[in-house]
């Protein structure tokens, strides 16, 4: 039989079912392309054991036709979702010894609907980059090269370790965080498929908390129907968060193949930057051309407030994290150094277990929040961010989704941008207005550029309409007609 | 606006982060790169505009749940990750004298 990880998440869904091969074949073929590819350091915990385990459950359960949606799939998960027995470090030497005793909402669901737990997938430390190099367990390193295959790249962050995982075909699928493009960025920096649902339709109960007016979960895949798939199963009202959302969940499988004719797409004027690469207009260009072909009617619009959405974002996020980070004090979980001074031991104990990035953006947090600067800097973001919603708000009045590229540039060398926060942070200038707004967008690979990266478009849709993004992202991955990796390198 | 490395000392201590010297320049830099960067929202006139402190709930509104025990009884998974504990209790430095 063909290596079973060649199989898409609805491919092997189909298989199970049809019972073309067990569910422990399966788990197999993927817990041995877990380990074969350890080059790649997309993952900090395996967990083999724990997935054979459930892979005899889930047989067990085709054979009796009890099965559940995702009965048998192996899914890797990032490192910022609580798994219950299981490491859980959010890629920090603060947590690099903390075992929760509980399960994330999220995560819980995806085991309720029979989906099995391939291991814990590396990120940024925190989620806090756009490289998944400020990880304190290394670097993950990008399935792709460039055509020359010399220099390693970035998979993007922050979570790069779900994106590289998907694009090297471990696991059928894998769960991110997104609070300014962690998703979506390295979605198409791998030539895979990632959404961040609109704010509040997934739990954000058991997620390690970075920013929490910003932060979702969402599915990274191989294609969009196995991303509307997972989606499905990942959603649901949570009691234990206040901002989960109590909207009906419809079936988004089902918006695949859904006509977009006479819908409108809107063109943001100002996500043309200057000096954006011909290969990134290009791509634009050819996402109009094959909407239009479908039937959509393609608007020009305009998003004034485009240009001040990172430094907003950039005064919001470090604030809510240096709040939601205070927990970190050496007393009740994770990194401790002992003092005898309760003030001295919180201090070593902070200084030893975050690494630079994270303290940046504490120092940052701290200080925007901090007395005679809170008005200058935090409410005046938090106005700021008023003014991008309503940017969006008004667009939406006239267009049914809006189409931009995911990012300014391909996958980057490693160490290439490690020295410089400001030029990092740039790479999310087109994915972070939509989080200070609250809405859905899906990266989709689209094209690639000249040394043969994957390039990603973005599709942003209404609030709670993900149906549409799922309509249209599946019109553009028919139109095209990407090729997914096929040089499987660090194997040799 | 910019900070200069008192500030950034005064910064580490309220976020309880203990820095080296050579550590407080290195912020020292980056914090003003950044701040520098981020001054660029004055530009902005916000007159008469209301902050956004969350994107939920413009039509559902937050919800209240009813505040009863639900749930609880897990002394032993709370105290599970505790560097320091004794009987079920996390232990601290002595902080009274």
């Amino acid at each position: 039989m063909a290596n079973l990880t060649e199989l898409c998440l609805y491919e092997a869904r189909d298989g199970l079912k049809n019972k073309s091969f067990s569910t422990k074949d399966l788990i197999l073929d993927h817990i041995d392309a877990m380990e074969s590819s350890r080059y790649l350091n997309a993952f900090i915990t395996e967990t083999p054991d724990l997935a054979l385990k459930s892979a005899d459950l889930s047989d067990d359960n085709y054979s009796n036709n009890t099965n559940r949606p995702l009965e048998g799939l192996p899914l890797g998960i990032k490192d910022m979702f609580c798994t219950k027995g299981v490491l859980t470090t959010a890629s920090s030497k603060m947590l690099s010894n903390f075992i929760p005793p509980y399960e994330s909402t999220v995560t819980n669901n995806l085991w309720n609907n029979g989906a099995i737990l391939l291991g814990k997938l590396n990120n940024d430390e925190f989620a806090m980059g756009s490289s998944n190099e400020t990880s304190f367990f290394g670097s993950v390193i990008n399935p792709w090269k460039k055509n020359d295959k010399q220099a390693e790249l970035v998979p993007g962050g922050s979570s790069g370790g779900s994106a590289a995982s998907v694009a090297a075909k471990i696991g059928v699928g894998s769960l991110g965080t997104d609070t300014g493009g962690s998703i979506r960025q390295p979605a198409s920096f791998t030539g895979t498929v990632g959404l961040k649902p609109t704010y509040g339709r997934c739990s954000r109960w058991g997620i390690i908390a970075f920013a929490s007016s910003l932060d979702q979960a969402g599915p990274i895949t191989r294609n969009v129907r196995d991303n509307a798939i997972l989606l499905n199963s990942m959603c649901s009202h949570d009691p234990k968060d206040t901002t989960s959302s109590s909207k009906e969940i419809p079936d988004f499988e089902s918006s695949l193949g859904k006509s977009i004719k006479g819908l409108k797409v809107g063109i943001p004027k100002e996500f043309y930057q200057d000096g954006m690469s011909d290969e990134i207009i290009k791509m634009w260009n050819n996402g109009k051309d094959w909407l239009k072909s479908a039937g959509a009617e393609i608007i020009d619009i305009s998003l004034p407030n485009t240009k001040y959405a990172l430094p907003c974002y950039y005064i919001i996020a470090p604030a809510e994290a240096s709040s939601n980070l205070a927990r970190y004090d050496g007393v009740r979980f994770g990194h401790s150094i002992n003092s005898n001074d309760i003030n001295e031991m919180y201090e070593l104990t902070r200084s030893d277990g975050f690494g630079d990035e994270v303290k940046r953006r504490i120092m940052i947090g701290t200080y925007v929040l901090s007395s005679g600067y809170y008005d200058a800097y935090y409410l005046k973001a938090q106005k700021v961010r008023s003014l991008i919603s309503k940017d969006y708000n008004d667009a939406f009045s006239k267009v049914d989704v809006i189409l931009t590229p995911s990012t300014p540039n391909s996958a980057f060398e490693l160490n290439e941008k490690c020295d410089d926060p400001l030029s990092m942070y740039l790479n999310d200038v087109f994915t972070v207005p939509i989080n200070l707004a609250g809405l859905p967008a899906i990266s989709i690979p689209s094209s690639k550029d000249k040394n043969g990266l994957p390039l990603g478009l973005q599709l942003i849709g209404k609030p709670f309409d993900e149906e549409t993004l799922y309509s249209f992202a599946n019109i553009i991955e028919e139109s095209s007609n990407f090729e997914s990796l096929d040089d499987i390198w660090w194997l040799k | 606006m910019s900070v200069d490395l008192d500030n950034v000392k005064k910064i580490a201590k309220l976020s309880k982060i203990s820095l080296k010297e050579s550590e407080g320049k290195k912020f020292l830099t980056d914090l003003n790169q950044i701040i520098g960067w981020v001054d660029q929202l004055t530009e902005v006139n916000t007159e008469e505009v209301a902050p956004t402190f969350s994107s939920f709930g413009a039509d559902e509104g937050i919800k209240k749940r009813n505040d009863t025990v639900n749930d609880g009884g897990y002394r032993e998974d709370v105290i599970s990750n505790a560097p320091k504990s004794d009987e079920g209790f996390f232990l601290v430095p002595k902080v009274i004298d």
